[in-house]
């Protein structure tokens, strides 16, 4: 039975999480096109505001006032659903990312997570995978061959990276036996060190994922559903106005809730290292309560958080526009004959291992 | 077949090895280079100018939009001999001569001189020539102007109103837009009521 104040603090959260991620998906935009320029010696938007920085409004502002372009002979109704689709996944997946530890005010305790489910990870994996039918069905709607073919493209590519995506996961469960990703999270604190976290117990694991993430979001080197020198603009070529934006946008978010995803499940999510021991410090020696103590690690592990997770963003940024597009037989064989049987083998090195107890299941502090 | 430069390199189909097929270090070489270019970005001064707030300076010998001279007692130059748009080689340059009435000896040098002169900053090259035609010295092409941007083609012939120097040669120009005498005439009150 969940109760009100709980049910209502999740709104909060879910609401805030909403603004947050189109707050970043909104300034990724600015942050792609200025890294894209130091990265090529250039300046980058400077011109809207100090230092750029309204850039991405007068972008929306452009993008709200341009016509509206149906194509003749477009499916009207599946032409609309698709940008709408794509950004509703997008956003649908961060509801069970724990943000931060929990915050207690008085006798009520709040997670700073919209729905702690013990299906997180499964939530968001089938989320991501519905994410590729707004891209498949604005590319059938379309009525262009380039749309269509960039829709066939990001629908295989998917599919097929999804599958070493999962099967590197299987690796993380094995080690935490939990698919709740608070559970993930907070097994990766035990004594708050960072040598818990799953990147030192899954490499392999991780750089699977890494990769499967890049294609799953259709960034560059894998961004063949859109590429533009082959396909126009891919499944995209016929969208116009704000359904592009929305497209744009739902990229953006994906990139912000994989950033995330990868930081809770590698890289220890709100942890940082030594918070007990400053929680410790702060009851015994500042004198303060263990629950306000508490929630200021609280605080500091979210903006820990987001700290990992725009350094991810930074990331995908700067593969972006270091490494070139593969082409799309590169693509199938990577994903196919590379990565699906690398992550059997993670799967099988890392039961092994935990036979061997050489390394051991996560434990919760 | 014998190659024609001597310059032809031999490649050789070697298989790659394990790192290169790996396709990992390479992208961390690449990687690194764009990192050490976005730091260099970052904390060096850029190569760009930002060009309305930031100048590129001119060349010293540049030749930009032309003037014509007054001598030191503030007499126009020019005597209307047309050297100057015989010698253009683009036709850009128009006069009508006529003779200086008594007491206009203070205006113009000579007892001939241009009643109009045009320039067609369209037509015009700016290679100079009318410069090295001149005898009289009258006509000068600025290293430091360039004729602005304008909306309509006719603004590009420059009459004598923009290209006779002004008096006080403070009052100019305003950022490289030449004034009319009528606004040359303003800004002088304007600046000498300040003064005042």
């Amino acid at each position: 039975m969940i109760e009100l104040p709980t049910l209502g603090w999740q709104s909060i959260v879910i609401l805030v999480v909403f603004g947050v991620s189109l707050l970043i998906a909104t300034y990724c935009t600015y942050a792609e096109r200025v890294i894209a320029a130091f990265l090529q010696d250039r300046v980058g938007p400077d011109r809207a505001g100090p230092f750029g920085l309204l850039q991405p409004l007068a972008d929306a502002v452009k993008l709200f006032t341009k016509e509206e372009f149906f194509p003749a002979g477009a499916n009207r109704a599946l032409f609309i659903m698709g940008p709408c689709l794509a950004m509703i996944t997008a956003l649908m997946s961060s509801a069970v990312i724990p943000f931060g530890n929990v915050i207690q005010f008085g006798n009520n305790v709040f997670n700073l997570q919209g729905i702690e489910v013990n299906i997180g990870m499964l939530w968001i994996f089938g989320i991501v995978s519905l994410g590729v039918y707004g891209v498949m069905i604005g590319g059938w709607a379309s009525n262009n061959k380039f749309s269509l073919l960039g829709a066939i493209r990001a629908g295989s590519q998917n599919i097929s990276y999804e599958l070493a995506m999962g099967m590197s996961l299987i690796a993380i469960l094995m080690i935490s036996g939990s698919l709740s990703l608070r559970d993930i999270t907070l097994q990766q604190s035990a004594a708050g060190e960072w040598h818990f976290w799953n990147i030192v117990k899954q490499p392999l694991g991780f750089i699977i994922f890494l990769v499967c993430a890049f294609a799953e979001t259709n960034r560059t080197p894998f961004d063949l559903p859109e590429c533009e020198t082959e396909l126009v603009g891919g499944y995209h070529t016929e969208y116009s106005s704000m359904k592009m934006g929305l497209y744009l946008f739902a990229e953006y978010v994906n990139i912000f809730v994989a950033s995330a995803v990868m930081s809770v499940l590698y890289f220890g999510g709100f942890n940082f290292p030594f918070q007990y021991e400053l929680r410790d410090w702060l009851v015994s020696n500042q004198a303060w309560e263990l629950a306000s103590a508490q929630n200021l690690i609280s605080v500091l592990g979210l903006l820990a958080l987001f700290g990992k997770i725009f350094a991810f963003i930074f990331f995908f940024m700067w593969v972006r526009w270091t490494l070139p597009r593969f082409r799309y037989d590169q693509l199938m064989r990577l994903g196919w004959t590379i990565l699906i049987p690398l992550a059997i083998f993670n799967i099988l090195l890392t039961g092994g291992l935990l036979l061997a107890g050489v390394i051991d299941f996560g434990v919760i502090k | 077949m014998q190659s024609l430069s001597n310059r032809a390199k031999k490649l050789e189909a070697k298989p790659m090895t394990l790192a290169e097929r790996a396709y990992l270090p390479a992208i961390f070489q690449g990687l690194s280079i764009t990192m050490r270019h976005f730091f260099r970005a970052a904390t060096k001064k850029q190569v760009t100018v930002r060009y309305p707030e930031e100048q590129r300076p001119f060349s010293p010998i540049f030749r930009g939009l032309h003037v014509l001279k007054r001598d030191e007692a503030g007499r126009e130059r020019c005597t209307a001999c047309g050297l100057c748009a015989v010698a253009c080689p683009a036709e850009a340059i128009t006069m009508v001569a006529g003779e200086r009435k008594k007491g206009e000896e203070g205006l113009y040098r000579e007892e001939k001189y241009a009643v109009s002169y045009e320039v067609n900053m369209l037509r015009c090259i700016f290679c100079g020539l009318c410069e090295e035609a001149c005898p009289k010295a009258a006509v000068y092409l600025q290293p430091d102007k360039m004729a602005p941007p304008r909306f309509e083609r006719d603004e590009f012939i420059y009459g004598k109103d923009r290209l006779v120097e002004p008096v006080d040669p403070d009052a100019r120009s305003i950022r490289g837009i030449q004034l009319t005498p009528e606004q040359a005439e303003a800004l002088r009150q304007k600046t000498s009521g300040q003064l005042a």
